[in-house]
């Protein structure tokens, strides 16, 4: 019986990080002995990371609500799709079209982001009030419901608002257009934008966990909230700062992912949130610096599954992939040991 | 005793009075699928306590056993002349598989078990919430298989499923002595036969329920840790949910493969899972009588009550508060709302389980921990 536990202690500490380390170097050692070289893996890495630091910023929702409190805000993804609708709304009313000038964009853009982050954020911090808060002392499962009930309601709020097949947006920053070229490895302007959004963000959103008084008060509350509200902090006030974090950030992917993508859907997220939410497990749920790092690996995985095996294919990958971790590793590649993982 | 045979009367000779071939009826037999389903899913989520978000893996097998077993899926096999076994008449002188309905019954429930069971397994160290996920990642990956299936070859030439193309047509279901079923011109046959699958699950229902086993999946709903402490074997009571639950669902989706005449792959999405999750949720997790009410209720609002809606009342309130769309057009929102507004306002559901009240009354519940006291 020894043996076969260490096998099995083998096998969760290493199984994952090598499934995950084999799905690239299979296509590249593919690509190498038919003579390719690795030009396309490379191409594949660089779109991977980008779309995948998109994917961070989701999974940062996911993982600071459920850090605080055990929730899987099922409803993320939907604030994610509308920030992204917002964003394309806000195209029109600040008049920002393919003839705009450099400094109009970027002026137009940047307003853009801050107001769609604040619509998410808001339409987050509304969530929990209406539809966490009151279950707040049921049984687990009470709220999870809600969170998908929510999450459906706002899904057909986007086929309201846009229809129900995808819609092409303007190109406003020429997405694709290339801005550097290393033999043949190319990395273009949303790559570029993507990256350039996000780390600030995280670098701003672990700084104010880590630095500010609202950020210890989050702390304290995820850790014992019975505890912090005798210490003197407003558990229900940061509660709802956390969601607001949360939208905040699916917001400002929301407008990175209409210029990256130039086309928004009322189901986009849907799948983004399950891709986010495998991240976010992935990382280690709960771990700030978990997400992003599992948002960065599931955006290659997905990537090379668009690129080699049919984006038809993409959500059973992610899938697979959610569900070994969640055999293998519950705890995520470095979070610690939780109740769920038994 | 009187009111249940006075009313089950009533609904078998029910159909009498219809036209044959009526919508109305139609929509009867799709609510009657809908009980055995969701009737399934309240073993997992409502007993056992246990979510399962992906509950239209099993409609998935359920209806793919009636696309390979009674249609001419399966064209090249036998030299193209076919395998009947107990078919009629007719389907015996095609192509492809063609079994007796009842084996297809009895072979969906043993691949929807066996699926419940492996499904269930990569949960069993996980509690709440992740198994919720788990299970909805399995259903996707199965819809995802069944709508990309015909890129999948497997044994020989033969593909998973058609894809997006749905499997059809599909033989009319054949009884021994009853004879052959004729959608075409009469439907009440299949009326009875949805009102004889409901009866069957309904007492299997509630045999299980008060059965050793069925003890076992409430002590678990109530408190795992407690349950397995006083001898509820775990891996087994979870994973006999599962298949039980799933088993059902197979049933219910190969009825609804032969009585639709298709199996397409484009309905095993997760909106479906929700669909009758929220049955479930509507009637009363638990209770037994709970689901099947709140089975035909949400059926009928699918299938009839928002048309009305659009037609009527519904679409005076939309234009006077200004708003340009049909309920029939939101319908998942409507389902979405549904969850969240029964979930807020009475989350014991509209005919509660008096044990299941008690534990959400007094605080215990699934998990047996609020957020609050799962820090603790």
């Amino acid at each position: 019986m020894r043996g076969a536990a260490a096998v099995w202690e083998f096998v969760s500490k290493y199984g994952l990080i090598a499934l995950l380390i084999a799905f690239p170097a299979y296509f590249a050692i593919t690509d190498l002995s038919n003579g390719e070289g690795l030009t396309r893996i490379g191409n594949n890495l660089v779109a991977g990371l980008s779309n995948g630091s998109i994917w961070a910023l989701v999974a940062l929702g996911y993982t600071l609500v459920y850090g605080i409190i055990e929730l899987i805000n099922f409803a993320h993804g939907e604030v994610f799709m509308i920030g992204s609708f917002v964003a394309f709304a806000l195209y029109g009313t600040l008049g920002l079209t393919l003839a705009t000038g450099p400094l109009g964009l970027a002026v137009g853009l940047f307003v853009a982001l801050i107001l769609s982050m604040l619509a998410s954020g808001t339409l987050n911090v509304m969530i929990e009030r209406v539809a966490y808060r009151p279950l707040r002392n049921a049984p687990k499962l009470a709220p999870l419901i809600t969170a998908v009930g929510v999450s459906f309601i706002l899904q057909n709020v986007g086929i309201l608002w846009l229809g129900s097949s995808q819609k092409a947006i303007p190109d406003l920053i020429g997405a694709q257009r290339v801005l550097v070229d290393v033999a043949g490895v190319t990395i273009s302007r949303a790559d570029v934008l993507a990256v350039g959004v996000t780390v600030p963000l995280v670098f701003l959103l672990t700084a104010f966990v880590s630095r500010s008084r609202l950020g210890k008060a989050m702390r304290a509350t995820a850790q014992d909230p019975e505890a912090a509200r005798l210490m003197g902090i407003n558990v229900d006030t940061t509660i709802s700062l956390t969601f607001l974090l949360g939208g905040l950030l699916a917001g400002a992917a929301g407008l990175i992912n209409a210029l990256y993508q130039t086309n928004v859907w009322y189901f986009q997220g849907f799948t983004a949130g399950l891709i986010a939410f495998t991240a976010a497990v992935m990382g280690g749920i709960g771990n700030l610096r978990g997400a992003v790092l599992g948002g960065l690996i599931i955006g290659v995985i997905q990537q090379i599954s668009d690129n080699r095996i049919g984006n038809q294919w993409t959500p059973a990958v992610v899938f697979a992939y959610l569900v070994l971790i969640m055999v293998f590793r519950p705890q995520g590649l470095i979070g610690e040991e939780t109740r769920e993982a038994g | 005793m009187l009111p249940a045979a006075v009313a089950l009367t009533a609904l078998v000779i029910f159909p009498v009075f219809r036209d044959p071939l009526d919508s109305f009826l139609g929509d009867s037999i799709l609510a009657l699928a809908f009980v055995v389903m969701a009737l399934g899913l309240n073993i997992v989520v409502g007993f056992a306590g246990l979510l399962d978000l992906g509950y239209v893996a099993f409609y998935a097998f359920g209806a793919l056993a009636t696309g390979w077993w009674a249609s001419d899926f399966f064209t090249g096999v036998n030299g193209e002349r076919g395998i009947h076994i107990g078919a009629s008449e007719f389907a015996s002188s095609l192509p492809g598989v063609h079994l007796n309905f009842l084996l297809i019954l009895v072979g969906a429930v043993i691949i929807t078990a066996i699926a419940g069971a492996i499904i269930g397994l990569p949960t069993l160290r996980l509690r709440g919430d992740y198994i919720a996920i788990v299970t909805l990642a399995f259903g996707e990956i199965i819809g995802r298989i069944a709508q990309n299936g015909d890129e999948l070859t497997l044994i020989g030439d033969y593909k998973f499923s058609n894809g997006r193309q749905s499997i059809s047509p599909i033989d009319q279901i054949n009884l021994p002595l009853i004879g052959e079923f004729d959608q075409a011109t009469n439907l009440r046959p299949y009326f009875w036969m949805g009102l004889a699958l409901v009866l069957v699950v309904l007492f299997v229902n509630f045999r299980l329920r008060d059965s050793r086993m069925g003890r076992a999946w409430i002590a678990l709903r109530e408190d795992e840790v407690a349950a397995a402490s006083m001898g509820v074997p775990l891996v087994k009571t979870k994973l006999m949910a599962y298949a039980v639950g799933a088993g059902f669902g197979g049933i219910s989706g190969a009825f609804l493969g032969a009585f639709l005449n298709s199996v397409n792959a484009n309905q095993f999405q997760f909106g479906f899972s929700i669909f009758i999750l929220a049955m479930v949720i509507l009637g009363g997790l638990g209770s037994i009588w709970g689901v099947v009410i709140g089975a035909v209720l949400l059926s009928f609002v699918n299938t009839r009550f928002l048309t009305q809606l659009d037609q009527g009342i519904g679409n005076d309130v939309l234009n006077a508060l200004g708003l340009d769309f049909t309920f029939n057009e939101v319908k998942f929102g409507v389902f979405g709302f549904i969850l969240v507004l029964v979930m807020v306002l009475r989350p014991e559901g509209l005919l509660p389980e008096r044990r299941r009240k008690l534990e959400l009354t007094e605080g215990v519940g699934t998990g047996g921990e609020s957020v609050y006291e799962a820090r603790a």
